[in-house]
C-alpha cells in the first residue's frame, strides 16, 4: 500500500517509469494501448516538476564585462609580443577592448587617440598564471578560509574550485599591481588524486566570481601524483596510501567514468560530468606531479583510458624526460628554484625549464603561491639564465613566451589572449624597463582595454573590501 | 610563516686561519665594499692569510706578492653575503621528519635546545647556497613545545668539519599568533610566560651547579624546564642577544617596552611586517630589525599592514635593517629581494633603498646584527676573506657567482643539483643509460 500511494502520488517522470515498468511486466495489448494513451496524456500536461539544468544550458556562467576603455596606443617601447617575437621601438594599439595593430614604428595609429611615449619601456601581454590558489586559499590565511583541499576523499572530481574563490582576496590586486597578472587558473588543491575542477579568471575585481570568470575558458581538472595523496588518505588508513595505491584508485575511478559515459540511462553524477568532459576533450587535466617516472606512468594511464593530459604542473624532474614530453604534447608548469623540500621535489635544478626548451618541450613558468605570482617575471628570467650558461639558446621574448602564450595554450584560452595579435583581448602591460629585471614594474596594465592599475594614479589601484578601514588601505603594497 | 628550508653549514672557529687559504689579490673590479658605500670601479682586494688586509682603489705602480692573482676584469667583486635568518644544516628535506631537526616539539627542552650541536655542514643546502655567494649565516631552531626557538648559531659555508663559528649566538622567541597559540592561547600568556622566564632566569644568576628552579608546565608540555631557565642566564643578563618575532604594530610596542623591566635585555626584532607603523619608535629604542623584505599581503591579522616598503620605511627612520631570509622560498633568494627593493625607488609612492643600501641589507648589517660586525658582510682591513666574483650585477635575478672564496679558500661550487644539471645537459642514452654518465 504504502508503494501503491507513493506511486500514485508521484508524478512527472515517476509516473512516466510506472507506466513503462507496467508494459514490461507483460499487461495485455488493450492495457497497453491505454497505458500508452495515458502516458501521452501525461506527458502533455505534466513535464517534469523539478529538472535541474544541465551545463550546456549554461550554470555559473561568466557575468564578466570588460570596463570601458579608450582606444590606446604605446609607442616607441620594446615590444615582446608573446609568440617569441620582439620589436625594438615598436608600436602596440588598441581599441574597443582589442588588439588592432603590434609593429615596427611605420604603424598607423589614428590620431585622435591616447598615445602613450614608451621610450625606454617595455610592452608584453598581459602575464598569465597557470597554477594559483588565490581566492580558494585567500589572505588572510585563516582556517575560516582554507577552501582549497576537500580532502575528505581522494577522488572528488564533482567540486569545482570557483564555489570556493573569495574574490575579496587581495593577492588578486597584489598579482595585477606587481605581476602584470591579467589571467590566471585557481586550482583546487592537491591532497586527492582527482581534487577538482579549477576555474580560469580575469584578474579583474567583482563582487562575485562569475563577474571575474573569464568567458569562454575551458574548464581544467586537476588531478595529483605521488606523496600528497597517498600520505592524506594512507595516514587515515585508507587507500590511497602509496603510488601503486594512487594509479589502482585513479584507473577504476576512469572506468567507472567510462561506463557512465556509455550509459545513456544513467542518473546525473556530478563527478562523472567532470570526467566525461575530461574524455570528451572539453575538460583540460592538469596534473600536480613532480617525479620524472610519474609523470611517464600518468602519460600511458591517460592512453589507456583515453584523454590528454595538458601540463604537468610543480614538474621539478621534466628535465629527465623532455622528450618523451615533447612526443606527447604535454607541458610542463614549472619553478624556477623550489627544491628540497619535500622528497619528490630533491632534484630540482635551475635548469629544468631551459632543458624542456632544448628538447623543444613545452615550458610553463608557475607560481602556486600569493607572492611568487607578483614576480613571474623574475621566475622566467632565473630559468632563462640557468639554461644560457649550460650554452642553450634562450632569448629574452622566449622567456616572456614562458608566461604569456604557453600557459594561456596550456588553458585552452590562447585564441583569445597570450600574446599581442591583432583581434585578440587587449590584455597588455606597460613595463617601466626590461620585465626581465628585477628593477623593473608594471606602470600600466590593461585588461580588455580598460586600464586597471596605473602606477601614477592611486585612482588605478584596487582596494578589496577587506581592507578597507584596515591599516595600510591603499598603501602601495 | 612558510616553511623553512633548512641548510647545512660549515665552519672554522674564528680565530685560525684556514688551512687551504692562499693569499691572493684581486684587481680590476667592480667592487662592493658591503657597508653601503658606492661600488670602486677598478678597484683592488688584497687576501693575505685568510683575511681582508686591503680593499679598495690600490695606487697605481704599486707591486705586491702573492700566491694568486685574479684579474676581474670589470666584474662584480663582493664580500659574501650574510643570511638571516636560516635553518642551514639542520634539515636535508624538510618535510622528511626523520631528515629534520628544525622543531622539537616532543622534546621537553625549548631555550636549550643549541642549534650548533644539530649543524651539518655538508647538507646538500649548504652546498647550494654557498654557490649562490653565501659565505656565513645565522642559524636556528625554531620555537615548537613553548614560545622559545633556543640558541641560534653563527656558521660558515665552506664545508669543512667546523660550520660552527659561534654557537649559542643568539635565543630567539616568538610574541606574535605564533607565539600566543605556542604558550597556551594568548598574547597575554605568550607575554606572562616570557617574564616569568626571565623572572627565573635572574634567579639563576651567579649560581653554579645544577639549576634550581622551577619548571613551567602545562598537562604533559614543558613551558620553561629548569635547563631552559638556565640557559636564559645570559639572555636576561645582555650578554646573549634575544630575537624576538614580532609582526604587529602593537606587539613590536609590547616588545620595546620589556627594555623597562629587563633593562639589560640586547633584544632584535624579526619578521617586524607592520614596524613602518611604529618607525619611528624603534629607531629611539635603538633595536635593529631583521625584516620580512616584500611581504605585501595580510596573510594573517597580525600583518594587515605588510607593504614591500617596509624595509625602506624603518630604514629611512634610522633603523638599522637587515634582509630576513626565514619567510623566502630558500635563502638565495636574498638578492632577488634586496634587488626587488631597489627596483621599489622608481615607484611612486613607495619607499626603496639604493642599491648600496639594498646591498648591505644582505651583508654587513645582517653581520653587524649577528654580532659579526667588520668581520663578515665587509670587505675591509681585518674581515674575514670571503670574496665573491659575480657574472653579473649581483642583485639582479639570474646573476650567479662564478668564484666564491671563504676565509680565503675557494670553494667548490658543486652539488648534487650541479651533477644532476651535468647529467641531464642531454637525453643521449644510445650507448649506455643516464646511470653511468658521470
Amino acid at each position: 500500500m504504502f508503494a501503491d500511494k507513493k506511486m500514485r502520488a508521484g508524478t512527472g517522470a515517476l509516473a512516466t517509469i510506472v507506466s513503462a515498468l507496467a508494459l514490461i511486466a507483460g499487461a495485455t495489448a488493450a492495457d497497453a494501448r491505454d497505458k500508452d494513451k495515458k502516458r501521452d496524456k501525461e506527458a502533455e500536461t505534466a513535464a517534469p516538476a523539478f529538472t535541474a539544468k544541465r551545463e550546456s544550458d549554461g550554470v555559473f556562467s561568466s557575468t564578466y564585462k570588460p570596463y570601458p576603455g579608450v582606444a590606446t596606443a604605446l609607442v616607441g617601447a620594446t615590444v615582446f609580443d608573446g609568440r617569441g617575437g620582439k620589436i625594438e621601438n615598436g608600436v602596440v594599439f588598441f581599441s574597443g577592448g582589442k588588439i588592432v595593430a603590434v609593429g615596427g614604428p611605420d604603424t598607423q595609429v589614428p590620431a585622435d587617440i591616447a598615445v602613450f611615449d614608451g621610450t625606454g619601456k617595455f610592452v608584453t601581454p598581459g602575464i598569465i598564471d597557470i597554477h594559483s590558489h588565490l581566492g580558494d586559499y585567500p589572505s588572510p590565511g585563516v582556517d575560516a578560509h582554507s577552501d582549497g583541499n576537500e580532502a575528505t576523499s581522494p577522488t572528488t572530481p564533482e567540486v569545482w574550485a570557483e564555489h570556493s574563490v573569495w574574490p575579496q582576496d587581495p593577492g588578486f590586486s597584489r598579482a595585477l599591481a606587481n605581476g602584470g597578472i591579467t589571467a590566471l587558473q585557481i586550482l583546487p588543491g592537491s591532497a586527492n588524486l582527482m581534487g577538482g575542477r579549477s576555474v580560469t579568471l580575469k584578474n579583474v575585481p567583482a563582487r562575485t566570481t562569475q563577474g571575474m570568470k573569464f568567458p569562454g575558458a575551458p574548464y581544467g581538472l586537476k588531478m595529483a601524483c605521488g606523496e600528497n595523496p597517498k600520505r592524506v588518505y594512507g595516514s587515515r588508513g585508507r587507500m590511497p596510501s602509496t603510488r601503486m595505491g594512487n594509479l589502482a584508485v585513479n584507473r577504476q575511478t576512469w572506468l567507472a567514468a567510462i561506463d557512465y559515459a556509455n550509459n545513456k540511462e544513467a542518473k546525473r553524477d556530478l563527478a562523472k560530468e567532470t570526467l566525461v568532459g575530461v574524455l570528451k576533450g572539453e575538460i583540460l587535466v592538469h596534473n600536480h606531479c613532480y617525479r620524472a617516472d610519474e609523470m611517464a606512468i600518468v602519460m600511458d594511464m591517460a592512453k589507456e583510458m583515453g584523454y590528454k593530459v595538458s601540463t604537468f604542473h610543480h614538474a621539478v624532474e621534466s628535465y629527465k624526460i623532455g622528450d618523451l614530453l615533447r612526443e606527447n604534447d604535454v607541458c610542463s608548469a614549472v619553478w624556477a628554484d623550489w627544491y628540497g623540500f619535500k622528497m619528490e621535489s630533491y632534484d630540482g635544478i635551475l635548469e629544468n625549464a631551459a632543458f624542456l626548451q632544448r628538447e623543444g618541450a613545452c615550458v610553463v613558468i608557475h607560481s602556486d603561491d600569493q607572492n611568487d605570482i607578483q614576480r613571474l617575471n623574475q621566475e622566467a628570467r632565473k630559468a632563462q639564465k640557468a639554461g644560457q650558461r649550460m650554452g642553450i639558446e634562450i632569448s629574452d621574448a622566449t622567456a616572456i613566451q614562458w608566461i604569456t602564450y604557453n600557459p594561456a595554450k596550456a588553458m585552452g584560452i590562447h585564441e583569445m589572449t597570450g600574446s599581442l595579435e591583432p583581434g585578440k583581448m587587449a590584455d597588455v602591460v606597460l613595463w617601466n624597463g626590461d620585465p626581465l629585471s628585477v628593477y623593473s614594474r608594471p606602470e600600466k596594465v590593461w585588461i580588455d582595454g580598460a586600464l586597471m592599475f596605473d602606477a601614477n594614479d592611486p585612482k588605478r589601484r584596487p582596494v578589496s573590501d577587506f581592507e578597507l578601514g584596515q591599516p595600510g588601505e591603499g598603501d602601495v603594497k | 610563516m612558510k616553511r623553512l628550508l633548512a641548510l647545512a653549514v660549515s665552519g672554522l672557529a674564528l680565530a685560525a686561519a684556514p688551512a687551504l687559504a692562499q693569499d691572493m689579490i684581486v684587481t680590476n673590479a667592480r667592487l662592493v665594499i658591503g657597508d653601503g658605500s658606492a661600488p670602486v670601479e677598478g678597484g683592488t682586494v688584497i687576501i693575505e692569510g685568510g683575511k681582508v688586509v686591503f680593499a679598495g682603489k690600490a695606487a697605481a705602480g704599486q707591486t705586491y706578492a702573492t700566491d694568486v692573482v685574479i684579474d676581474a676584469g670589470g666584474a662584480w667583486v663582493t664580500p659574501g653575503i650574510f643570511a638571516t635568518l636560516t635553518s642551514l644544516g639542520l634539515a636535508d628535506v624538510s618535510a622528511v621528519g626523520d631528515s629534520n631537526d628544525i622543531r622539537a616539539g616532543n622534546a621537553p627542552f625549548s631555550a636549550a635546545l643549541d642549534a650548533s650541536t644539530a649543524i651539518n655542514p655538508t647538507s646538500q643546502h649548504i652546498l647550494v647556497h654557498r654557490a649562490v655567494g653565501i659565505t656565513r649565516a645565522a642559524t636556528t631552531t625554531q620555537p615548537a613545545g613553548s614560545i622559545f626557538a633556543g640558541q641560534g648559531a653563527i656558521i660558515d659555508l665552506d664545508g669543512d668539519a667546523n660550520a660552527v663559528m659561534q654557537p649559542r649566538a643568539f635565543q630567539m622567541v616568538n610574541l606574535g599568533e605564533g607565539g600566543a597559540q605556542l604558550a597556551g592561547g594568548s598574547r597575554a600568556a605568550a607575554h606572562t610566560l616570557l617574564r616569568a622566564a626571565l623572572r627565573e632566569a635572574q634567579a639563576l644568576v651567579g649560581k653554579t651547579g645544577t639549576p634550581q628552579t622551577t619548571e613551567i608546565v602545562k598537562d604533559d608540555e614543558v613551558l620553561l624546564g629548569r635547563f631552559d631557565a638556565e640557559a636564559l642566564v645570559p639572555v636576561v643578563t645582555g650578554k646573549q642577544k634575544l630575537y624576538v618575532a614580532v609582526e604587529r604594530a602593537a606587539d613590536i610596542r609590547g616588545v620595546l617596552a620589556l627594555k623597562k623591566e629587563f633593562a639589560q635585555l640586547d633584544m632584535v626584532l624579526v619578521g617586524v611586517t607592520e614596524g613602518w607603523m611604529v618607525a619611528n619608535e624603534i629607531a629611539a629604542a635603538g633595536v635593529p630589525v631583521i625584516a620580512n623584505g616584500l611581504n605585501d599581503l595580510p596573510e594573517s591579522f597580525e600583518q594587515l599592514g605588510a607593504t614591500q616598503s617596509n624595509a625602506g620605511r624603518l630604514m629611512r627612520a634610522g633603523v638599522k635593517v637587515a634582509i630576513n631570509a626565514s619567510t623566502l622560498q630558500d635563502p638565495r633568494r636574498l638578492q632577488q629581494v634586496a634587488g626587488n627593493l631597489v627596483a621599489l625607488t622608481r615607484m611612486p609612492g613607495a619607499t626603496g633603498m639604493s642599491w648600496d643600501q639594498a646591498f648591505a641589507a644582505i651583508s654587513s648589517v645582517p653581520a653587524e646584527i649577528s654580532g659579526m660586525g667588520g668581520k663578515a658582510g665587509v670587505l675591509k682591513p681585518g674581515a674575514l676573506g670571503d670574496v665573491v666574483l659575480w657574472d653579473g650585477d649581483p642583485l639582479e635575478v639570474g646573476s650567479v657567482p662564478v668564484k666564491v672564496y671563504i676565509g680565503g679558500v675557494e670553494q667548490s661550487l658543486e652539488s648534487h643539483q650541479s651533477r644532476l644539471r651535468e647529467r641531464y645537459k642531454d637525453l643521449d642514452e644510445s650507448d649506455l643509460p643516464k646511470a653511468y654518465d658521470r
